[in-house]
């Protein structure tokens, strides 16, 4: 009895993507983030919607108030698929809890492109995302140049379970070890608030008078860092990523290096453009990187740079 | 306490007095013993920039600490005191950056919204019988879903009112004594401090906050208008928020719409730390503001020690459980 609605529903739903698939016109994609607050997935939104416009779909963009509710965003994933969308764009909050979720979504023929942290699974048909080691190891170059190769530094990494946090701590730590041996990193902590963060640094700085840089590894950390420099006065080399407000006025004024940002409005274009191209059959590399950019106070003016840049 | 009688009222009033300095003379104890470990162990911890750095670091905890106390004496719960201090800066901001009105307006703006999202709290909980962790689960999830919707998702930044750092990272007490640079943030954390416990030990109000937490139903019967009591002191949580608010977004320099989450539980742990009973009637303004201390002093040794940040936490939750243990144990031997 059960298996036969199953597979009612099975065949209802193929029936579904093939009607629907037709009339690719009318296709919806929710697009599910890791949250919608923070200014980088606004910049990934409004990428996706622009993108929407020009491929003549329809999306949603939704995600979870903060980024440590799994739980909520697994809901949210579920209830976009049973919507039974044309197709769904994913950044998972955990790249492997999420799976069995997506193999839903899967088996009702939907197709995925997942975007930002990557998922650990081959159901997604590409990923949009920018490779955070990569960009996370040109930091570390960044740093090792400002101070003159030696000396010891620390992290603010934004959190210790997510693929980014994780991709951005080791690709600034791994490059520091690989190609920096006089550089020592003395502390790795961890906070996403940018209150709790400025009070973390302030105490690093305490307890090793002598660090010469500290690499913040998102726009909370990143806030928490310009405070931090500020009130205790230190003049140390700040070097942080993503952007907004607070953080490029500190680039602006000296008290931060430069940063290394993302390319969300590219993001949000990539994940749009490649479900429509999904939807109309065409082949998708397994990876697209959208890409990182270092700027400074020298080329945040550039227009290429002030694209992708947020208040 | 509960079986007082006419002739030992005497006999309770003392232990009552010995048993409050008890409450507040243990987190202090532990406080004292957190400094001594950390200075002895710990190279860099006893600086006075030290000092300043974990006196700035207690001010947002601290003063929702004191919101929160009056509630827990009165015997209620407010879990929203961070998402409304978070309201209460985008409220700020929306004053002070979009429609560009002074900055008294905008302190003044911060504490009124804070006010009424508390008296709205107290309200629910008072007249339409809701219990206080229900109605303020939910204040707490209006308070952030609002500061979401009011300020668009987007931190609100202070640039176009210069004077905002006068809140919080600047020291006027510096200008008047060198070098003693404690910043306006944590002055503000002392003097809620002192009004609170004025409000709360030499006023009319204060005493009828520990009626309510120790016996409601004898406080109705003997007049006291319980409803307006209890709706004020929400009012007042609400409105203490509002100060926490404007500290915050004083030294981020920007109403942060995403942040607050959590803040609540780390309030009502320095209450709790303090000595003040969660099942209310029982409860200093001290006692948190040493808890808020313990807290914070906790998190910047731990981290000069170069604890792992995972340990860290761990850390924190044991001290809670010993300090309130060890206050439990004294208390029942007194």
């Amino acid at each position: 009895m059960k298996k036969t609605s199953t597979a009612a529903i099975l065949a209802l739903s193929a029936a579904c993507v093939f009607s629907t698939g037709a009339k690719a016109q009318e296709a919806y994609f929710p697009i599910v983030a890791k949250g919608f607050s923070h200014q980088f997935w606004q910049a990934v939104k409004a990428g996706a919607d622009k993108a929407a416009k020009a491929n003549g779909v329809k999306i949603t963009f939704e995600g979870p108030e903060t980024e440590a509710q799994i739980d909520k965003q697994t809901d949210i994933l579920n209830a976009a698929i049973a919507k039974k969308p044309q197709g769904l764009g994913f950044a998972a909050l955990d790249s492997k809890a999420q799976v069995p979720a997506l193999k839903k979504a899967a088996t009702a023929g939907i197709p995925i492109v997942a975007f930002d942290s990557g998922v650990d699974s081959d159901l997604p048909l590409t990923t949009c995302s920018t490779d955070n080691k990569t960009a996370a190891a040109a930091a570390a170059d960044k740093m090792a140049e400002a101070i003159g190769g030696k000396g010891e530094i620390a992290a603010e990494i934004h959190d210790q379970t997510s693929a980014t946090g994780i991709g951005r701590r080791d690709g600034f730590l791994n490059r520091i070890k690989e190609k920096y041996p006089d550089i020592k990193v003395v502390e790795v902590q961890y906070a996403n608030d940018a209150l709790k963060a400025a009070d973390d640094i302030k105490a690093m700085l305490q307890a090793h008078p002598n660090i010469k840089g500290i690499f913040a590894s998102n726009e909370g950390a990143a806030i928490g860092l310009a405070v931090a420099l500020k009130e205790s006065g230190k003049k140390i080399v700040g070097i942080g990523f993503d952007s907004g407000k607070t953080q490029k006025d500190a680039i602006k004024s000296g008290a931060l290096l430069g940063s290394i940002t993302q390319n969300p409005v590219g993001i949000g274009e990539c994940v749009v453009n490649s479900l429509a191209k999904a939807v109309k059959g065409e082949k998708l590399p397994k990876i697209i990187d959208t890409g990182y950019y270092w700027y400074d106070k020298n080329n945040m003016n550039d227009p290429k740079i002030a694209a992708v840049l947020y208040d | 306490m509960t079986d007082l009688t006419l002739d030992q009222a005497g006999k309770t009033k003392s232990a009552l007095v010995s048993t409050s300095t008890l409450q507040k003379g243990v987190a202090f104890v532990v406080l004292i013993a957190l400094l001594v470990f950390f200075s002895v162990f710990t190279e860099n911890f006893a600086a006075w920039n030290n000092v300043v750095n974990i006196m700035q670091a207690t001010a947002v905890n601290g003063v929702l600490g004191v919101a929160v106390t009056f509630v827990i004496i009165s015997g209620g719960i407010d879990l929203a005191v961070g998402t409304m201090m978070t309201l209460t800066a985008v409220m700020a901001g929306i004053i002070l950056t979009n429609l560009g009105m002074p900055l008294p307006l905008g302190i003044l703006g911060a504490m009124a919204s804070g006010a009424v999202m508390g008296a709205i709290s107290g309200t629910a909980v008072a007249k339409l019988k809701i219990p206080p962790f229900i109605a303020t689960l939910g204040m707490m999830q209006i308070a952030r879903g609002l500061a979401l919707v009011f300020s668009g998702t987007r931190p609100i930044y202070f640039n176009d009112t210069p004077n905002y750092g006068l809140i919080s990272p600047e020291s006027s007490l510096a200008l008047l004594i060198p070098g003693l640079e404690i910043p306006n943030g944590v002055m503000i954390m002392f003097i809620v401090a002192i009004i609170a416990s004025i409000i709360l030990n030499r006023t009319l109000f204060g005493r009828y906050i520990f009626a309510l937490g120790s016996n409601e139903e004898a406080a109705r019967l003997s007049g006291v208008n319980v409803d307006f009591w209890k709706i004020l002191t929400y009012a007042l949580s609400g409105l203490i928020c509002g100060i926490a608010g404007l500290i915050i977004s004083s030294r981020l320099n920007s109403a942060q719409p995403a942040l607050g989450l959590g803040y609540e539980l780390d309030a009502i742990a320095a209450v709790v730390i303090g000595g003040t009973s969660l099942s209310g009637g029982r409860g200093t303004i001290l006692g948190t503001i040493i808890g808020a201390f313990i807290m914070s002093v906790l998190t910047n040794g731990l981290r000069i020690m170069g604890v792992q940040e995972e340990w860290k936490i761990v850390v924190t939750g044991v001290i809670i459980i010993v300090a309130v243990f060890v206050d439990i144990m004294l208390r029942r031997r007194a």
